[in-house]
């Protein structure tokens, strides 16, 4: 924020105050605009988990009522995804890409501004729902009819919000793209474009081909609501299944939307910290491109109960196997880019590092939960809740953070506290494990998903989960000192930053100035 | 200061809205793609539960025996009783059966009620074909009626060999609940 | 003489270590893994699943050790200097065909057991499943009887917010249903899987798998059990407010066992009274000695509010609330309401039928004559309701 702050006065045609932020079109104060809205929401969502985690603290019903509890993992879901997950890789693209790729800036700047602020206001809707008397959703962030109908003044909302938040993502990713495709600097083919900007063309191309369907998906249910059709109703034709078919089409890229910039910022990481350069280029980015293919014809392994026929089951189970050759080669490319390295492990390392190792047990759960006749007992059990927050948490989240400590010096100027840092890193990366290793064990042995209380058989794991979760929860707040307190001030940050960065980013002061490559730089 | 070529970048943001736009359509495509995609992936052709064979057998199996079984649901706690009169049959494909299923209004209201099929395992669904059955139309009921509903059907004798037994199961909605789609 | 003591102290500690270590893991209570179950299916389940396990832990071993040398070697501190290499094609390719490779071998096995999974020939018996918002209906098809499944009483009791009971003691805490499914061991079961109004699913973790019961249309799914026993799972599909609890119980009777149980169940019926068999064994608890009990017991106030405090709390205590104070808007209290101390035909008509549009069901098709009438009682009396009405089965069945 001090950043722009103290680069402004050189354009005073700008407005101040909360104006300036209303009306910016300047890719870094969108950046900043999104990451924060996006920590905020990280902080709300990771709210609702505690209550979750609170109540499942012991067997019995302690503090909250199983509706108002379903009412807390449907937002914590919807909130955590569409609110913190995909906005901090949005803000990242906004602040990184043009300075990676030497652009003075996005391509559309007021619909970059646009799709911004509709995502407060997408929340607001979706949140107000929580003081209704007939509550918030509570038919899980996958909004499954028949049961979402029964979703009560909450419905309307629930759908608008998921259109607006469709709106915005696709808005970003048409700038992303445009801005990646029209405005490299000469020189730049896209072949040289770092990781990070490639990962990002991919996410946003599944952004403008899934969003759309889920904003479908959510008007078919609002139509056989309030209007008459029956997409979803047995009794007029319809079939309930269908919904899950369509919902699972978007569903499964969208998983895909929230790891692939992630894998990005590790593979700019990594090198940096092992001053080597990143092994495998080519072969990373047709990795990326053939995961991005794969998620398109996997999609029905989220439902292998609903009763699909043999061939189906067996095609589904064929696919879903096979995306871990291409993530296996992301693996083996990491690891060996640290082969043979000159490694020093300051925080945005650590981050990654706990990234390959972490999110690589979510691949081992996920492949797990690939072979079909396996999956009909891990389906919809902690089992698969632990798999997707080791893909989610330690994956996507830990990704967006070893980004902010990577660029935190460029965007402020300043090195953030090196020492709270590494603190936060070891509580997150410890934490993380205690809350969600032990739920492999609790699903496997029989534990449902999305239950408020649960059988005595349960009860030690679930604690264990519960204190891991409150130890991580907490941890976060020291994040956010770490960088209120960078942004505040700190050592003075050089230019290149880390001794083994490359990349134009860095060839930029700290902080990157208000406007940046206005004369396009010159590539090698 | 922004874009570096405008006129690319129309165009690119043209054709980026137009995929979106495309892709909205495809959402809505995906609805009758499903049948397609029940019909290739084997999850059976269910457009066909609710209409009237259209092709008759040709010739009786006499050598094979299948089972049909009769199951009948009322949705929502709906005020209706709904039983099929027998629990299963043992037929020969390619022969015509009739069966009835019994349906009683327990209101003292005039109701209306469409009963919807559903056939397990869901790829035998192009195998059992009806050529009447009161599921084709909407039933009419006065306040407390009940009577006896015909179903006439027959099990084609391609039917898969991996399979000895069928469900064709009716599932009573009140009006209320129906829609066209 | 001290050395020696602190010598045998050690060899105690030693001793015991493993058994403090284990003791807790030991215990029933630190389940785990999945269980292997007692069906042929459900062993093959638990074999792939070991067998993906395993492979997984080996990979893990493979890569996770060539990082963690890596991490402890190639470190700046130890001075050591980057190599300038970026890519090898050799490697890569070896990288690509052996996951291929093991993928293959998991992809045979696992397209086996499926296979079998998907063969539903040679059934002994079919069951239609109904799956409700929130309990679930068994109906033997081919005997003509059916029963309501729903979680147990004190369970249910105990379950409700801040009840003051500890769950620990009660056994099997929230997996105890009033009337479990009972098969014969050995024989194959198929279920006929629907539901009444939103998707659920059966699961029950022994015999190797689940099954969406899906509004409108019909699953299948079998399993045949090897061993007697009672087996216990849990709804699995998000369903609505109690999908926590909706538990599955499943008695597995040895044949004789289970043929006098299913003769008590049948007696004196054909499958023509089957409607009225529906009706009459909601109530009636699996042994046949106390349903005789129940039957001749007069009808009187003190009868009608014991029983009708029981139902009432299995059947309308979820959304009624135990206490009567309902959940306004959505759920209206019954204590004090307008309904409940107003006119006795325009409340059973509301019990019987429904109130259509909204989330009030008609009962009339769930329970029997005198369900209703205990449940209508009670509702009339209790919660300060004092009306003093006794509702009779009679009016019950007047109003259907």
């Amino acid at each position: 924020m001090s950043t722009a702050a103290a680069t402004h006065e050189h354009h005073d045609h700008h407005p101040t105050g909360i104006m300036r932020w209303l009306t910016t079109t300047n890719h870094k104060d969108i950046g900043t605009l999104y990451l924060v809205f996006s920590l905020t929401m990280f902080l709300v969502g990771g709210s609702m988990a505690l209550v979750i985690r609170a109540e499942l603290f012991q067997p019995g019903l302690q503090l909250v009522d199983p509706g108002f509890f379903n009412q807390m993992t449907t937002m914590h879901a919807l909130i955590m995804v569409f609110g913190a997950i995909m906005p901090a890789f949005v803000g990242l693209a906004n602040w990184m890409v043009p300075l990676m790729i030497g652009a003075p800036d996005m391509a559309l700047p007021r619909l970059n501004n646009w799709s911004f602020w509709i995502l407060p206001m997408a929340f607001s809707l979706l949140g107000m729902t929580l003081l209704f008397p007939s509550g918030a959703p509570a038919a899980g962030w996958t909004m499954y009819p028949p049961l979402v109908l029964q979703t009560g003044d909450a419905f309307p909302f629930l759908i608008f919000a998921v259109h607006l938040m469709g709106i915005s993502s696709v808005l970003g990713a048409i700038n992303i793209i445009v801005t990646i495709m029209n405005m490299r600097a000469p020189g730049m083919g896209l072949l040289k474009m770092p990781l990070f900007v490639w990962t990002w063309l991919i996410t946003a191309y599944l952004l403008i081909l899934v969003m759309p369907v889920l904003a479908g998906a959510v008007t078919m249910l609002l139509t056989d609501k309030y209007f008459g059709t029956s997409f979803f109703q047995a009794a007029g034709g319809g079939d309930p299944v269908m919904f899950q078919h369509i919902f699972w089409f978007f569903g499964h890229p969208e998983v895909y939307i929230m790891i692939l910039p992630a894998f990005g910022v590790v593979s700019q990481v990594i090198p940096t910290f092992a001053r080597k350069p990143l092994f495998g280029y080519d072969s990373m980015v047709y990795a990326t491109a053939s995961i991005a293919f794969l998620s398109f014809i996997v999609w029905a392994h989220h439902m292998f109960t609903v009763g699909m026929p043999l061939a189906g089951q067996l095609f589904f189970m064929f696919s879903t196997m096979l995306i871990a050759v291409p993530t296996g080669v992301k693996v083996f490319n990491w690891v060996a880019t640290m082969w043979k390295g000159s490694m020093t492990f300051e925080t945005p390392m650590l981050f990654a590092l706990a990234f390959v190792f972490l999110f690589t047990i979510g691949g081992f759960s996920g492949l797990m939960l690939a072979i079909a006749p396996a999956d009909l007992q891990y389906h919809d059990t902690y089992f698969v809740v632990a798999h997707f927050h080791y893909v989610l948490v330690p994956g996507a989240a830990f990704g967006i953070m070893a980004a902010v400590y990577y660029w935190l010096p460029k965007w402020t100027g300043h090195m953030y506290n090196e020492k709270l840092g590494k603190l936060h890193f070891w509580l997150s990366a410890i934490s993380v494990n205690v809350t969600f290793f032990p739920q492999h064990f609790v699903g496997l042995a029989g534990m449902p998903r999305r239950i408020p209380d649960y059988s005595t058989q349960f009860a030690d794991f679930n604690m264990i989960s519960s204190v891991g979760a409150f130890v991580f929860g907490f941890s976060q707040l020291l994040f956010v000192y770490v960088i209120w307190s960078c942004a505040r001030g700190g050592q003075k940050a050089t230019d290149q930053v880390w001794e083994g960065a490359e990349g134009l980013e860095w060839t930029v002061p700290s902080p990157a100035p208000h406007h940046t490559f206005d004369t396009p730089p010159v590539i090698r | 200061m922004s874009g570096s070529d405008d006129k690319g970048d129309r165009t690119l943001v043209a054709k980026l809205v137009l995929l979106t736009v495309g892709m909205f359509a495809f959402g809505y495509a995906l609805v009758p793609l499903y049948d397609v995609f029940c019909e290739v992936t084997g999850i059976g052709d269910r457009t066909g539960v609710g209409s009237a064979a259209t092709a008759l057998p040709t010739a009786i199996d006499m050598d094979r025996e299948i089972e049909v079984e009769f199951v009948a649901s009322v949705n929502e706690g709906a005020p209706w009783e709904f039983r099929p009169s027998v629990s299963r049959m043992t037929v020969h494909p390619g022969k015509m059966y009739k069966t009835t299923f019994y349906a009683r209004n327990t209101t003292d209201k005039g109701l209306v009620g469409q009963a919807v099929p559903s056939i397990a395992p869901g790829l035998a669904t192009p195998y059992l074909q009806k050529t009447e059955c009161f599921c084709f139309t909407e039933q009419r009921f006065d306040a407390g009626e009940g009577r006896d509903m015909p179903v006439v059907f027959f099990i084609d004798p391609e039917l898969p060999d991996y399979l000895d037994t069928v469900t064709l199961s009716y599932t009573f909605f009140a009006q209320n609940r129906v829609a066209t789609r | 003489m001290s050395n020696n003591r602190i010598r045998k102290l050690v060899a105690a500690l030693a001793a015991a270590l493993p058994a403090l270590v284990f003791a807790p893991l030991a215990k029933a209570d630190w389940a785990v893994n999945m269980p292997k179950g007692v069906t042929a299916i459900s062993q093959e389940v638990y074999g792939l699943h070991m067998l993906i396990f395993i492979v997984c832990c080996i990979i893990a071993v493979v890569v996770f050790g060539a990082m963690i040398y890596s991490l402890l070697r190639h470190r700046k501190s130890l001075g050591a200097e980057p190599a300038k290499f970026s890519h090898s094609t050799k490697a890569e390719i070896v990288w690509t065909i052996i996951p291929i490779l093991i993928l293959v071998g998991m992809a045979v096995p696992a397209a086996d057991t499926l296979i079998r999974m998907e063969d539903t020939r040679g059934s002994d018996m079919s069951i239609k499943v109904t799956a409700y918002q929130w309990k679930w209906r068994y109906d033997y098809i081919d005997e003509g009887f059916g029963f309501f499944s729903s979680l147990a009483p004190e369970h249910n009791r105990a379950r409700q917010l801040d009840s003051g009971i500890d769950p620990a003691t009660i056994p099997n805490y929230l997996l105890e249903v009033d009337h479990p499914l009972v098969v014969p061991v050995g024989a194959k079961v198929r279920l006929l899987l629907t539901a009444s109004d939103v998707i659920h699913a059966w699961w029950v973790p022994d015999f190797g798998g689940k099954k969406d019961a899906i509004p409108g249309f019909v699953n299948e799914f079998w399993f045949k059990p090897e061993t007697p026993g009672i087996y216990r799972g849990q709804c699995a599909e998000l369903c609505g407010r109690d999908h926590g609890f909706m538990p599955v119980v499943v008695h597995v009777l040895p044949e004789d066992e289970y043929q006098a149980w299913l003769g008590d169940q049948t007696a004196g019926l054909t499958f023509q009274d089957a409607a009225m068999t529906e009706e009459t064994v909601a109530m009636v608890p699996a042994t046949a000695t106390t349903a005789v009990e129940e039957v001749t017991v007069e009808w009187n106030m003190d009868y009608a509010m014991a029983t009708g405090e029981k139902l009432y709390n299995a059947n309308c205590g979820a959304c009624h609330q135990i206490n009567g104070a309902g959940m306004p808007p959505t759920f209206p209290a019954i204590a004090g309401s307008p309904v409940a101390t107003g006119d006795v035909a325009a409340h059973v008509d509301v019990a019987v039928n429904g109130r259509p549009g909204t989330a009030m069901a008609a009962f009339g098709p769930q329970l029997s004559d005198e369900d209703l009438a205990a449940i209508v009682t009670y509702q009339r009396n209790a919660f300060g309701n004092d009306t003093g009405d006794l509702v009779t089965p009679d009016q019950i069945a007047a109003a259907r």
